[in-house]
This record gives structure tokens, sequence and C-alpha cells, in this order.
């Protein structure tokens, strides 16, 4: 890897006098560079974009049609897409368009959500068992362990009458609460292995403290598992949610959401195909969405990833051929 | 160039690495013409990236697929290259054969160490099995294992890393090969055990007649084992010559720069002489010679093409200035810049000054477990085991001892600041075993540390702006004062501010290490651990590294614990020297008085097999060779722990050797008002270095 990156010049027997001058501004952080990496990449730039655009669409895109998704239009069963209605009937007569949005809106914040806490969760408690070792250790994983074997949903039918007038909140909190436990394994035996690497040995003998150097030193060496099961916890976060409105729990008719509708769409997609492939397009779009922001976050925090700089390359060329003016080639 | 008794000759051999990724191909060796003599020793040397170990692999033929070799190689005239696979396995192991750096991975774990030795003598004679083995055991008695007969039905894990290294050399002249093709034999190995190594392959090859070619990053090595000498860089020979010759008076400004970088065992203090600049990675070749962006002596014609290696009596340089070079013979230091180390402000009676860390009888045990469910504790390792140190105001103690006598243990008690197990630490006055965290917090920016791999000891993916502000943000030091210490600092180790947003693995060896050392001493320390800080350096970029550390130290004031297994290095560096031994201090005092007239036989062996970078001197030495591995540290014996392998010892009479045996021994002064100290029953001085007139 050595000579890979562009050298520095150095004068090694030359040494300036260690004065500060007015010119040196404060050096950019790592917050800094890391957002200045994530906007030159290409496709996390798109996949904000379409996360967004998918956001307006959900939010604005009802207003457009006068259906709404409750409405039921008894003249027209099993329409395919029409000017009435843009993306066919179901059914029942039900307005597909309207009900894919309505859908989308669920499904966006409930997949986003889910798969945030989950991984905020994950690494905080996987983190700190393997950091501090011992007692903690031993208790936090017993407790994921218990939450391993739990009948997630048994659980979830005995506490959801409890929690029928709290809304969607509560479900993304269960469908989260069962979801961070085998993450929260894998960043633990990562972190036992970070904790022996000499750069987390060197903070704990400057006097760092514990949950600094979790936050600064362990969790971002192990961002890209992290980041990669967080997206792919968003596409999962939004197909478990059907298997519970089996229990009448979460999203309940004739409420939708993608999950519901790509189930009942299923077995229709063959002779009725945009009951179905209209809510699984949009699923897939903002799964790959989500998935290009996360590869542009893991080679934003990762210096040394070769697509992370790829798409700034002829910058980086410009910038090097006029940085490096002696020396060094 | 070819005499007629040319074993093996190499003629402009050029390698290329295929690139990935449709990037350009890197050329590792780019044109090499070696010659071999019979039963001569060619030392090949070079940093890393010089393509050395390249040259020796694609000699061998060993190189992966995706290398390609042109050129020719002949061995006794036979060409090698572009001999099918099946005919150069035939010569590989029979005519040539090859001594790995790293004995571990050389054998196969799963395998006897008998039955590797076995097969490579079946797969190149038509012996039986029985013959077979017994020549096994001839040649590892050869390298001196003892007992051969049980070594041979060994595992490679249960021997130590000198006896792998000497299994190794006993597989590979197992057919007498005309040639041996040894790539750091010894790098991986400790100064003891390498002496021994060594001693070994001069056997070998007295025994077999074989040449022997020594590729080597070491020039004490080179100097103590090699008849000529080939210095690389960059893919090429910049110059070879005997090796006399090429110490005396070498005529290529590489060489020049590379016998003034090492820290010699033989003088002391002073800056060393480093090379500017990093070596250039194959890829990007600057057009001319690839020594001149370094080169204090380059000139215009240096950058437009690359000279050739010419010379007269076997005398060879690839330089345009080399018959100037040769008439001049000017010293490393009047060619290159030398940087001043200013003197210290420190009053120079030791008395005067405060002590900044104090440790006595220090101990710390591990336990050994056993069992998977319910551990329990079967024995204890008795890492540290009675260590003192003592530190005052800017000086630098320099902590020497082999892998595994506790150096390292050391340091993470001292650093870790509790309660020792036993004995007692002081740091700045104050006792370690009282103080409270809030306390201990405080004393953490008086004392910092800098590790051995620059590039494990930084966050990969922090940007070393943030890297060498965390000890400010560590003691809660306002934004605005660590925002105007970053460039600061940056400056002060030799580091251009404006980089401070890049991150570590854009930066050389060299640079990362400043960088580790400008983050200790962002809170301005008053002693600095260093841990091995150079030995993952290479020559020319250590000295630039020594350099900084000697200036650092005269104009901040600062003591160091310098830890190193290194000699040359501490007694280049250090004011006084601690020589451990399996976790006991064994001797200590100032280095003038521990280097000259070392009292303890240990640090005298730990003397006499540290090679010197002059083969002259080197001839001229007296070596005491120590014998056998350090004894495992379970177990704690009562009496001295050096005796078994003690040459005093084992000269003694049978009356004086109890008290080796019942008592041990404690450091005792050398004269009342000496700073001399060894833990020696029968102390010996010996004048060092020990010279024939």
């Amino acid at each position: 890897m050595t000579g890979a990156g562009p050298t520095v010049t150095t004068a090694d027997a030359v040494i300036e006098n260690a004065t500060p001058t007015a010119a040196d501004a404060a050096p950019a952080g790592r917050g800094k560079l890391v957002l200045g990496r994530l906007l030159a990449a290409r496709g996390a730039v798109a996949g904000t974009v379409i996360v967004l655009l998918l956001f307006l669409l959900a939010f604005v895109g009802p207003y457009l049609t006068h259906w709404r998704y409750t409405d039921i239009d008894y003249a027209a069963l099993r329409q395919p897409p029409s000017a009435t209605h843009w993306f066919g009937t179901g059914g029942l007569g039900q307005d597909v368009y309207a009900q894919t949005l309505r859908g989308l809106q669920k499904s966006l914040i409930i997949g986003l959500l889910v798969a945030l806490l989950s991984t905020v969760v994950a690494g905080l408690v996987g983190a700190c068992a393997g950091y501090f070792g011992g007692w903690t250790d031993r208790l936090l994983i017993f407790f994921v362990d218990l939450m391993l074997v739990f009948p997630s949903f048994l659980v979830i039918t005995i506490i959801s009458p409890r929690l029928k007038n709290t809304g969607w909140i509560a479900f993304v909190v269960l469908l989260a609460a069962f979801n961070w436990m085998i993450t929260a394994r894998v960043v633990r035996s990562m972190t036992i292995s970070l904790k022996e690497r000499e750069f987390v040995r060197a903070a704990q003998f400057m006097g760092v403290r514990p949950l600094r150097i979790i936050l600064r030193h362990i969790l971002p060496n192990a961002a890209s598992y992290l980041i990669v099961d967080a997206t792919i916890a968003v596409g999962s976060a939004v197909m478990s949610e059907t298997a519970l409105s089996y229990f009448g729990f979460g999203v309940k008719a004739p409420d939708v959401s993608l999950g519901t509708l790509i189930a009942d769409g299923t077995d229709a997609a063959p002779t009725y195909p945009w009951m179905f492939y209209f809510a699984a397009g949009l699923l897939v779009l903002f799964v790959l969405a989500v998935n290009l922001i996360g590869d542009g976050l893991r080679d934003a925090l990762d210096p040394t990833a070769e697509s992370g700089r790829a798409p700034s390359r002829r910058a980086a060329r410009l910038s090097r051929s006029t940085r490096t003016p002696k020396g060094s080639r | 160039m070819t005499s007629p008794a040319a074993l093996l000759t190499v003629r402009d051999l050029r390698v290329e690495f295929a690139g990935a990724r449709g990037r350009a191909a890197t050329s590792a060796v780019r044109g090499v013409d070696l010659t071999v003599r019979r039963g001569e020793t060619l030392g090949i040397v070079g940093e890393s990236g010089s393509g050395k170990s390249v040259t020796a692999l694609a000699v061998l033929g060993l190189l992966p697929g995706t290398a390609g070799i042109s050129g020719s190689v002949e061995l006794d005239g036979r060409e090698l290259v572009g001999l099918p696979g099946r005919e150069l396995a035939r010569i590989r192991g029979s005519r040539i054969a090859m001594v790995f750096q790293d004995p571990l991975s050389a054998f196969t774990p799963v395998y006897r160490i008998g039955e590797q030795i076995t097969e490579a003598v079946l797969v190149h004679q038509k012996v039986d099995k029985a013959t077979a083995r017994r020549r096994a055991a001839e040649l590892l008695d050869l390298v001196g294992i003892p007992d051969p007969q049980r070594a041979l039905d060994s595992f490679p894990h249960e021997f130590s890393g000198g006896m792998r290294q000497r299994a190794m050399i006993a597989m590979a002249v197992a057919n007498e090969p005309d040639i041996l093709l040894a790539d750091e034999p010894t790098t991986a190995l400790d100064v003891t055990i390498q002496a021994q190594v060594l001693d070994v392959l001069r056997t070998a090859q007295r025994e077999t007649g074989a040449a022997l070619v020594l590729v080597s990053h070491d020039l004490g090595v080179i100097a103590q084992m090699a008849d000529r000498v080939a210095v690389m860089y960059a893919g090429r020979v910049v110059e070879t010559a005997g090796v006399d010759e090429l110490f005396a008076a070498p005529r290529h400004p590489y060489t020049l720069g590379l016998i003034g970088a090492v820290p010699r065992l033989d003088t002391r203090g002073g800056p060393l002489v480093p090379i500017p600049g990093n070596p250039p990675p194959p890829s990007k070749l600057p057009g001319g010679c690839p020594f001149a962006p370094r080169c204090p002596l380059a000139e215009d014609r240096c950058r437009t093409s690359e000279p050739e290696l010419l010379g007269e009596d076997g005398h060879l340089a690839a330089c345009v200035r080399s018959e100037e070079l040769a008439e001049r013979r000017p010293a490393p230091s009047e060619v290159y810049p030398v940087p001043e180390v200013p003197p210290s402000v420190l009053p120079p009676d030791r008395a005067d000054r405060e002590p900044v860390l104090r440790v006595s009888g220090l101990t710390r045990t591990f336990p050994v477990l056993k069992g998977a469910v319910f551990k329990r504790k079967v024995g204890e390792v008795y890492a540290v085991d009675g260590v003192e140190l003592d530190i005052r105001r800017g000086e630098t103690l320099g902590l020497v001892g082999e892998s595994g006598s506790g150096k390292s243990t050391t340091l993470f008690e001292v650093l870790g600041l509790a309660k020792p197990e036993a004995g007692r630490i002081e740091l700045l006055g104050q006792d370690t075993a009282g103080l409270d965290r809030a306390a201990a917090h405080r004393l953490r920016a008086q004392l910092q540390i800098v590790f051995q791999d620059p590039m494990a000891s930084l966050d990969p993916r922090m940007p070393i702006g943030d890297v060498i502000a965390e000890p400010l943000r560590a003691q809660a030091a306002p934004k605005p004062e660590i925002d105007l210490r970053i460039p600061q600092l940056l400056r002060l180790v030799g580091l251009d501010p404006a980089h401070a947003s890049r991150y570590p693995h854009e930066f050389s060896g060299g640079q990362r290490q400043r960088i580790s050392i400008a983050r200790a001493l962002a809170v301005e320390p008053q002693l600095l651990v260093l841990d091995e800080p150079v030995s993952a350096l290479d020559v020319s970029i250590q000295a630039g590294v020594l350099n900084l550390l000697q200036r650092l130290k005269a104009e901040l004031g600062l003591a160091y614990l310098f830890v190193s297994h290194d000699l040359s290095v501490i007694r280049h560096l250090a004011d006084r020297v601690s020589v451990m031994y399996l976790g006991r201090t064994v001797e200590q005092g100032s280095v003038e008085a521990v280097f000259n007239t070392p009292r303890h036989p240990y640090t005298q062996a730990l003397l006499s097999a540290v090679p010197l970078p002059d083969p002259v001197a080197e001839r001229a030495r007296e070596r005491v060779l120590l014998a056998g591995d350090p004894p495992s540290p379970t177990e704690r014996r009562a009496g001295c722990r050096f005796r078994s392998r003690c040459a005093v010892y084992a000269a003694l009479a049978p009356e004086l050797r109890t008290r080796c045996e019942q008592d041990s021994p404690v450091l005792l002064d050398a004269a009342p008002d000496a700073d001399h100290a060894a833990a020696c029953h029968y102390p010996t001085v010996q004048r060092y270095p020990a010279r024939r007139a």
C-alpha cells in the first residue's frame, strides 16, 4: 500500500522552525472530510436523490388523483392501468395508485427507522460488550441470546393489544427490537479484535474515555459491516411488517403498506401484473437507492477504498500535479 | 565480467508484475547483472522495495505466474529462464537451495521435521528411506541441533525460531547444492540467535563448498558474511564491489548514504546521516537516475538518462560521478546535509535533575490457564520479575532485551498507572499505587507512548489532524488551542501542516512514525515511552527519525524510555542503558560504562553478537556465542536465571557454582560512585569492543 497514495514531500533533514503562522487554518476534521467524500461519490448522491423523490412521490403523489386508498370503484374491478386509474384497480375495485403511494409512505418510514434504530442498538451493545469484557460482556450477551431464543411473534402478539393506540412508532420500535441481536454479536467479535489493535491501546494510554474510544475508533472501524447490515435491514423490515400484519398488528386493512400490497398481489402477479409490479418495483427502487447510499457512505468512511476516490479521480490528479511541486516525483 | 569460475551468471534480469485492473505493469527488477563464483559469498543489500528478494526468487523460478521474467540466468552455462517447470524442479533443491526469511511458514506444520528433511533428500537422491533418515540426522547434527535423533520426530512448532532456521538450513544443504540462496535469513530472530544462525550458515557453506547468496537489509550482517556485495536500489544494482572496497570507498552516493545512516555500536553520539526523501515506488520511477531526487550530488544530466553500471577491477557503480567519489573518498557527512543537534539546556550533572520515573522490584505474572469450561490455574508466567528503572529529566534510558525478556510487559505496567503486583512505580515523584482516577488521568498527560508499528498505531480511518488532536481532546483542551497546536506539531516533526486532513495510509513509514511522535508530544509530556520506534523502518528513513528524536530531546528537555532490541540504536541515542534477561534487570548504568566495560556475561554476549557495518572491524572482533535458547519463563528457578547459557558459569569450579545455583544475584554497583551495576556473582570485566591489535 505504501507509495500508492500521493506521497508527501518532506525535507527529512531540514526542519523548519516550529512557529505558528497566520496562514494556518484549522484543518478539516473527519466529519467534514467524510461529508466531502460522500458528496463526491456519484452513487451516494444518486441514491439520496432517489430516496428524496420517493418521499416526494409518497407524500405529494396522492394529491394528484381524486382516488383515496380507501375508495372503492365498483365499476372497475381488476382493470388494467388507464386514464382514470393510473395503476389499474384491485380485486375490490381499489385504486392501485392510491394504495401503492399510501403503502410507500408507511414503508419508507418503517424501513429507514427500523434499520437505523436496530443498527445503532446493535453497534452500541456489541461494541460495549466487546470493549468492556468481563461482566458487562456476559450480561449483555446473555440478554442478546435471550432475545434470540424468544419467539418474537409470540411476544409481539402478547404485548400488541396494549400498544394498539400508540401507532406506527411502537411498531417501528418492536420491529427494531427483534432485529439487532445477530448484528450485535458480530460487532462484539469485531470489537474484541479491534480492542487489541495498537491505535486503541494508544488512545487508552492517552487517557481517552472508553465511550469516546468506542465512538471514535471502534465503531468507525466496524462501520463497513454495520452499513451493509443496515441496508439489508431496510428491505427486510418492509417485508417482515407483512408477517406482523397477520397478527392483526401493525398495518391492518383497509390501511396498506408496500409489504401487504406485495403479499396480496403475489398470487395475482401472472394474471393481473399491475397489482403486484408497481408495489414491488417501488420497493426494489427504494432498497436499491438505500444500497447506493450505503455503499457511498462505506467508501467515504474508509479512506483506502478505491471507489471512494473514483468519481473525483480527475480532480485528485489535477490537485496532485499542482500540490506536489518538487522532489517527490 | 564473466570469469572462468563463474557458477551463476545473471544478465539483464527484468521482472515485471502485471498491473491489477488495467493499470500499467510495475517493474520490480530492471536489468540486474550478477555473477556468483564457486564458494564465495555474495551479499545483496537494499531497502524494502529495492527488488532484492524478487531477484532471488526469479533465479529460482519461484515467482508467481503474473510476473514476466526476461533476461538470462545461467547456472554453469545452462539457461534457467524459460526452462519448463519439471526441469527447474530438478535443479531447485539439488543445485540451488533456498533459506527463507520466516522459518515458521517455510515448514509444513503437520509433518515432522525429520519427514520434511528426509523428503528433501529422497526427491533428489536415489537412496532408501533409512539412509535418507540417517542423512537427515547428520544434517541436523551439522547445524548444531542437540539430540538429532529426537529432533527428527519433532513438529515444527516444537522448535524455537532459531532452531527452525537451523533446520531450514539443514534442509537446504541436504543435497549439497552449489548455491545457497538465503533471503533475510535472520531478520525475524533475536541478535544472539542471529549470531548462532549466521555461524551455522558459515559452517554449512564450509562443509558443502557452496556459494552463498545472502540477501539482507542489514549492512552489519553483510559486512560480517559477504566477500562481495551488490547494492540494489529501485530494481537495479547501483554498486558492486568486494566487501572491504565497498565499505571503505563507496562510489555511489546511495551506498555512501546507507553507510552513514546506520548507527554503529563502536561510535556514539552526534547526528546520523539521513538520506532525504523516500525510495520511489516501482510504479512511479522518475526519469533518469532513480536516486537523483534524493541525491545531494545530482546534476542536470542525472535527470535525463539512467547511468550504466561501470567501473574496473570488479568495482562497478551506476553513477556519473563515481570517479569523482572514488578519488575524493568523502565521508557521508561531507556529502549529505547533516542536521545540527542543539546542545541540551539541562544541568549536566545527573544528581541535579529531578527524577521522572523510578521503578523498583516490579513484578508481573500471568496465570497459565487450562480447561475449556472451568479454567483452572496450572501455573504462572513470570513475565516481569524484578525490574529496576531510573530516569531523570532530559535523559534517555535504553531498555534492551531479547524477545520474551519482558520489555513490553514492563512498559505496559508503567503506562497502566496502576498499583503493580509487587514493587513500586513512581512517576514524577507520585507513587502510582496511591493514585485516584482523576489524578491518574492528569498524570497521563506527562507520559506518552510511541509504538513500534506506525501503521497499526494510527487509526486508519482518522485524518492525521484528528489523530494528533486526540490526546489534547482527552485532556479537555479548548478547541481554538487544538486548532492552533496541530500545525505547530506537524511542523515540529518535519511534516507539512497542509497535510493535516490526509489519512495515515497516504504517508510513508517514516512519516507515519513522525505523526506518532507528534501525537505523543501534543500534550507536552515529560516522559516519552518509545517502544521499538524505528525497527519497522528502513535504514535511510530510520536515521531521520532518530535525528528528530535527538533534536526534540535537546529542545524540549524530554526524557525517553527507549525500548529496542537493536543495541546500535541504543548506543547511539541513550544516556543510560538497562539490560533485561527473562524479566529481570541484569545490568544497568551509563552507556559508556555498560558498552565499554560490560560486567554481566549476558551483556557481553549480546554486544559481541551485534554485527558491525565495517568488514575490517568485524573480522578483528572476538565473538562470544551464546548457546541455546532462553529457558521458558513459566518456571521460576532458584539462583541465577542466566546460568543455563552462561559461559562464566560453565567455566567455574564446581564448588563456586553452587552460589549461582542457589542465590539469585542482586544488582551490585561496580564501584561505589560509578553509575554501573550488574547482577552477577562473578562479574568479569571485558573491554569492548574487544579487538586484536
